[in-house]
């Protein structure tokens, strides 16, 4: 069921699905796909998800003022704020778990468990240095090999999909831009603000990601202090897309 | 109409196409010699004051890590043209506001050519075509409104003359703007603008009286838009009729299959080869083309055009060439197929063209076809008051 939630002034999408205790589920910028995954169906067997989608992704919409995942975790705050939840678990994939950690390390308090899938977010190197890879510069069929183990995940068939569903995914692809493409993909300001984040949080990485790889991923949970950091066999950037398995049973394991 | 004549300066001089995935963005530049490159700046600058020399007006624009434009600082080539020619005028076209990202730079610098040239300045701008996202980093789902931003600054800056001004937009943050030197044109040099499908942009440019141009797109296509720029304009109070500019490729020559010749090399523009990625950067187009991208229906703006016969480009009046009378017909057809233009700018080399062929263009060009043009009436205002005049 999707309801519309006003949050500074926008209307947020906010999808609640399954039964149980609460769960955010913040989604990646391949949200039009996981909407209808195995993987979120699985988890729904076992919590309530609450599913917002981000200004400009879904039917969220996008004023201009919005530019990166800075606003939009103060935008979330503001929706659980009038959903009243508080101290929830919260599981982010990718552009939904840099905005998951933007949300904590503003208010500490906000989530009771953190698990995070492959986030973009901080830059661990030096100026000269890539950490993450340019899917925006380099060739498509290349962008495909970094981001899937399986490049198959990356064939997608719009020719019989309704035309109102590819507006979607294509919105979607340029807000996830709009968000994230200067800074590339990460803000400056945010590892130096990784350690007020003190609750558990856990983060899990496709083991062939070639977008974020391991070491990134691990230099990243490194920042957290106490955090944990197990990687999934077979999958890319999207882990829980190519082996939805194995990531549910590390994410129930870690939320329970 | 007024002539303008144009080259990217190109660096042609690359391996076999086969050989390489893209002329442009991360071509690497270990294929570019700067000795070639020496030669091939004096030869097109040289061909400009030919250009000048034969009563044309002059157009220069500007791309960034690309063989097909070696212009990659387009106020440096309008300044050395300020110095070097003395009759026509000339045009940038343009500015990449968006991409450049410091307006007010950009407003000295277009004041002090214009000072130097005794104001013959155009004063062009741009939001910069897909590929030139990536030199720059600019957020492509932001450029058009880092260019209209710019622009508004730009114009404020040139007609303040009493103290200095504020600005804290969104883009660009200054406390004591307060330019020196001012224009020589007073306001300050004619605007241009150029468009490719943007109605609301077209009708902006049109509000605020600029000329408005466009580039390489077919004689249906550039009446729409002229159409769209006219009633705009009319709607808005300017006076006159306004100004339109299109860009086809150029080509004169004694013989009709001389001039075919000629074309066939002026379209190694047209074919330049170019990572998919570039050419259609996330947002640069709005939502409903990427729904037909996403569809397999749309590769990026240019490419329907330019993947077709020469034939075809021909009738579209994408290239005009041929023998001074033939190319002359194919001018005042399309003047008639879009409802008017000012403005006639013309692609004259690109690609090998080499520099004796070059003149040849232009010389016969600025002789035979260009007398026959020059007095077709400038693009008529659609409002009786003015008709009037």
């Amino acid at each position: 069921m999707a309801e519309f939630v006003t949050v500074q002034g926008m209307q947020i999408e906010v999808e609640r699905r399954g039964a149980g205790s609460p769960l955010l589920v913040l989604l990646s910028e391949e949200a039009a796909y996981e909407g209808s995954s195995p993987f979120l169906a699985e988890l729904a067997k076992a919590h309530e998800l609450i599913i917002p989608q981000a200004p400009g992704f879904g039917r969220s919409q996008r004023p201009d003022w919005v530019s990166n995942p800075d606003d939009i975790a103060y935008i979330y705050l503001d929706l659980l704020d009038k959903l009243g939840l508080k101290n929830i678990p919260v599981l982010g994939m990718s552009l939904g778990g840099w905005i998951a950690v933007e949300m904590a390390v503003k208010d500490p308090s906000v989530f009771s468990k953190m698990a995070l899938v492959s986030p973009f977010g901080v830059k661990i190197g030096g100026p000269f240095d890539r950490d993450i890879q340019d899917i925006w510069t380099l060739h498509p069929n290349k962008v495909a090999e970094l981001k899937w183990y399986d490049t198959d995940f990356n064939k997608r068939d719009y020719s019989s999909t309704p035309e109102d569903e590819v507006a979607i995914v294509a919105r979607d692809l340029e807000s996830f831009a709009r968000f994230c493409w200067e800074p590339y993909m990460h803000n400056p300001k945010l590892k130096i603000r990784l350690p007020r984040i003190k609750v558990p949080v856990l983060f899990v990485w496709g083991d062939n990601d070639g977008v974020t790889t391991t070491t990134y991923g691990r230099a990243y949970s490194e920042q957290v202090k106490g955090a944990k950091f197990v990687s999934v066999p077979k999958a890319g950037h999207y882990p829980h897309i190519e082996q939805p398995a194995a990531v549910l049973q590390h994410v129930n394991a870690f939320i329970g | 109409m007024d002539a303008w004549y144009f080259t990217e300066m190109p660096y042609p001089h690359l391996p076999p196409l086969d050989e390489i995935t893209t002329m442009r963005v991360s071509l690497p530049s270990k294929l570019y010699d700067p000795k070639i490159g020496a030669d091939l700046y004096n030869r097109y600058l040289d061909e400009y004051m030919v250009a000048d020399d034969e009563g044309l007006n002059m157009m220069v624009n500007e791309h960034h890590q690309t063989a097909t434009c070696l212009d990659v600082a387009a106020p440096l080539s309008l300044a050395i043209l300020a110095r070097q020619t003395s009759k026509g005028r000339i045009c940038i076209l343009g500015n990449p506001v968006a991409n450049r990202g410091d307006p007010l730079r950009i407003a000295e610098e277009m004041a002090m050519i214009d000072c130097i040239s005794r104001g013959r300045v155009n004063a062009g701008f741009v939001r910069g075509v897909p590929y030139e996202i990536f030199a720059a980093n600019t957020n492509p789902t932001q450029t058009v409104e880092r260019l209209w931003e710019g622009i508004d600054l730009i114009q404020k800056a040139w007609t303040t003359h009493d103290e200095p001004f504020n600005f804290e937009g969104r883009f660009t943050q200054r406390r004591a703007i307060n330019l020196w030197p001012r224009p020589y044109q007073d306001p300050h040099p004619p605007i241009w603008l150029t468009g490719s499908s943007d109605l609301e942009g077209i009708s902006r440019a049109a509000a605020r009286g600029f000329v408005f141009a466009t580039f390489l797109q077919p004689h249906a296509k550039v009446k729409e838009l002229f159409t769209a720029y006219r009633a705009s304009y009319r709607l808005n109070g300017q006076p006159g009729g306004g100004g339109t500019a299109f860009m086809p490729l150029v080509y004169v020559a004694d013989t009709e299959a001389e001039a075919e010749a000629g074309m066939k090399e002026l379209l190694w523009y047209m074919v330049a080869k170019t990572e998919p990625q570039y050419r259609n950067p996330p947002g640069y187009v709005p939502v409903d083309f990427n729904v037909k991208a996403l569809q397999g229906a749309y590769s990026g703006r240019t490419d329907a055009m330019r993947s077709q016969t020469l034939e075809f480009q021909r009738e579209q009046g994408v290239v005009m060439y041929g023998t001074p009378d033939q190319v002359i017909a194919q001018i005042k057809r399309f003047y008639d197929l879009v409802g008017g233009f000012d403005h006639l700018l013309m692609m004259m080399q690109a690609g090998f063209l080499d520099h004796k062929r070059t003149c040849s263009n232009i010389k016969m060009f600025a002789r035979d076809v260009y007398p026959a043009i020059r007095d077709l009436a400038r693009t008529k205002p659609l409002d009786l008051p003015a008709a009037a005049e």
